[in-house]
């Protein structure tokens, strides 16, 4: 013990007396901690941006189930095919106690909403339940949500996202005030409307983060400056996860007794009222427990369906598992790249510790003449070569900080890095090991010198 | 029993095909307390046999003996903990590390036989005393006289209290006047009751000891005073 810590007392005393040469190895070893921290913040960062978007559809406890093509055993029963109605939803709610709330849905799609001489088409024009606020994770800003009481009299009411406001109103950022259109009438497929609630607006930390920006910027002139994205498609669109907010922001929101009634019972083909829903949603009591659950509810619809299996249960978990594996991806390869530097960084000092001994030829041959063994000599080479790795690294880490937050300020509108814990330690070890890899070569040569031959060197 | 015994020594070196025999079937006896010298000339095998002598180096036949170690069947490991223990050497340029200060120097030798840090740095100060630079301990080894640094070389030998002290040519790159004190240094600790053994091709220098080796040719040539009386 007290010969490694004289080896590290001597490995230190030696990088100090070559101050500068010793910086430029651990320049190598700096930077590859610095890149491998950022890389793995960047990559957090990423994947805190697609949790955001996985929660705010309702995160993983949200299951659907919508009416989907028989299988091909079932095709001859395809007459006596109901989809799925609100005799499921009864079911569901009597039946399967691994399920915590139902939400049935009943979307129209040709929903043109005007106001004025203003109009909007919303891409989510759905009936449903009060409910249906907790299930999608929707949060109502101004109003309120209508309850149990505008379903039962299937009132003319709505709530609407800021989409639908900034379309028939004005947005606040043409207006340069937020309007708050409650109490305001809008025509819905010749119906009057009332609305009564609005969502708050829905955006990714992403989206937040570039609309900061452009309100810090002057206004030059530049009138088109970036407004809040409109269409799904508009302009160059942010990140993959995006479209989500924008879908969630156009939603507007019904009674479903009012979608039933208003809408539907009149609009099926031959004007047979059509009581489908579009689909029905339900939570989970238990996200652990999810196969078990999935299992119940189809049985319960099973019964109900009788036997004919004209649905589909959809779960977020194909999402996560696509958001996982994206993340390992880019872990794995931003990885690889850094790890490739943090070596190049190690050859480094395997080339520095290599020029060193043979510098000190005469010392080694000297330490050794007077009772240094082989393996006294193996240990302070190693131990110079893992000295600088460890201050490299440690310098890398405190270089990482500063590059993640350069990477924060120039790429403003992406999602913020996160630098985790274990990236540092891990960054750290390393380091660590790679200082212990650069070092074995040159240690395995100082050590094996012969006393006599280092004695005579010149 | 003699503090070292050497047996039908040789060391042979091949080169190229052709065998040299640096050391040809020497056998020798070094008592404790003996100041002798070994005197030769270039290529006559006297480093060679102080290589042997100071268990840097094996013999190819042949045995030896240190303080009742036998030398030839040692492992590395056990040669430099010998080197460490039993054996000071003294070196014609010093060889004293130049980014440590005269007290690590001195230190050095105890650094590997695990001496705790104040243990060393006492008995440092001592040896460092003995060779009368007790007051220039923080001196860089550049920043003293040629004759300095073979005292600060001496005391490094010394510190461990080894049985034999090796000096290859000590006076050979000092002044003669340096050099006379170097000498004098050597024949009073001779007279504490140190081994020394001193290795020259200096006729003036090896006629100070009280016993002289000669080597010609890897073998040893003359004795005088064979049995090595002080």
């Amino acid at each position: 013990m007290n010969h490694i810590l004289n080896a590290f007392f001597i490995g230190f005393k030696e990088i100090w007396a070559h101050k500068f040469r010793s910086l430029l190895t651990m320049l190598g070893i700096i930077l590859g901690v610095a890149s491998l921290v950022g890389m793995s913040a960047l990559v957090k960062g990423m994947e805190n941006g697609m949790r955001e978007a996985l929660v705010a559809v309702g995160g993983l406890e949200k299951v659907r189930i919508e009416e989907n093509d028989l299988p091909a055993s079932q095709q001859h029963l395809a007459d006596q095919a109901v989809g799925v109605t609100m005799a499921d939803v009864y079911a569901i709610q009597r039946n399967a106690d691994l399920i915590r709330s139902v939400t049935p849905e009943m979307r129209m799609r040709d929903a043109l909403m005007t106001h004025g001489s203003k109009t909007y088409n919303s891409w989510y024009f759905a009936g449903t339940w009060p409910s249906a606020l907790d299930m999608n994770q929707h949060v109502v800003q101004y109003g309120r949500m209508f309850n149990e009481v505008d379903d039962e009299n299937a009132r003319n009411v709505c709530v609407i996202g800021t989409a639908a406001r900034d379309a028939l109103f004005g947005s606040p950022d043409e207006t340069g005030k937020e309007i708050i259109p409650i109490g305001e009438k809008v025509n819905i497929k010749g119906e009057v409307f009332t609305i009564i609630g609005m969502f708050e607006h829905y955006e990714s930390e992403q989206d937040a983060k570039k609309r900061e920006l452009a309100k810090l910027q002057p206004v030059t002139g530049n009138t088109n400056a970036p407004t809040r994205q409109k269409s799904m498609f508009g302009r160059k669109g942010g990140n993959s996860t995006s479209y989500i907010f924008t879908w969630k922001n156009s939603t507007i929101y019904i009674p479903l007794n009012t979608m039933w009634l208003k809408f539907r019972s009149a609009a099926g083909s031959n004007n047979i009222p059509d009581p489908r829903l579009s689909s029905l949603s339900v939570k989970v009591r238990d996200v652990n427990n999810l196969d078990p659950t999935i299992r119940q509810l189809r049985n319960v619809l099973m019964l109900t369906h009788h036997g004919i299996e004209d649905f589909a249960v959809q779960t977020q978990e194909d999402w996560a598992d696509r958001i996982n594996s994206a993340i390992r991806n880019a872990r794995l390869s931003g990885g690889i790249i850094s790890i490739i530097s943090l070596l190049v960084g190690g050859i480094g000092i395997m080339n520095i510790m290599l020029a060193s001994i043979t510098e000190r030829i005469r010392e080694i041959g000297i330490r050794k003449a007077i009772g240094a063994t082989y393996s006294d000599i193996f240990i302070q080479i190693l131990v110079e070569s893992v000295v600088i790795a460890i201050i490299g690294g440690a310098a890398g880490l405190v270089a990482s900080m500063g590059l993640v937050g350069v990477l924060g300020v120039i790429s403003a509108a992406e999602n913020t890095p996160v630098i985790t814990v274990s990236s540092l330690m891990l960054a750290f070890s390393f380091s660590a090991g790679v200082g212990v890899l650069a070092g074995l070569i040159p240690a395995f040569k100082a050590a094996k010198l012969d006393p006599i031959q280092a004695l005579r060197y010149e | 029993m003699a503090l070292v015994e050497l047996r039908n020594v040789s060391k042979i070196y091949h080169l190229g095909g052709e065998e040299i025999r640096a050391l040809d079937d020497v056998s020798l006896d070094i008592g404790a307390g003996e100041f002798i010298s070994i005197i030769g000339p270039s290529g006559s095998g006297k480093s060679t046999l102080m290589h042997i002598l100071g268990c840097l180096d094996k013999p190819s036949r042949g045995t030896m003996k240190l303080d009742g170690i036998a030398i030839e069947k040692a492992s590395s490991a056990q040669l430099a903990h010998v080197r460490n223990q039993k054996i000071g050497f003294v070196f014609q340029f010093f060889n004293l590390l130049p980014k440590l200060n005269v007290l690590q120097n001195v230190e050095l030798p105890m650094v590997y036989s695990g001496k705790n840090a104040t243990e060393r740095r006492d008995h440092a100060v001592e040896a460092l005393k003995m060779v009368g630079l007790e007051n220039r301990m923080k001196h860089r080894p550049m920043q003293l006289s040629g004759g300095q640094q073979q005292r600060v070389a001496i005391a490094r030998a010394l510190v461990n209290n080894p049985k034999i002290v090796f000096a290859d040519e000590p006076t050979g790159n000092l002044d003669s006047k340096t050099g006379e004190t170097i000498l004098a240094l050597f024949k009073q600790l001779s007279e504490e009751g140190r081994t020394i053994a001193l290795v020259t091709h200096d006729d003036a220098i090896a006629a100070r000891t009280p016993r002289r080796i000669e080597i010609r040719d890897g073998k040893i040539a003359n004795f005088q005073n064979p049995v090595g009386q002080a």
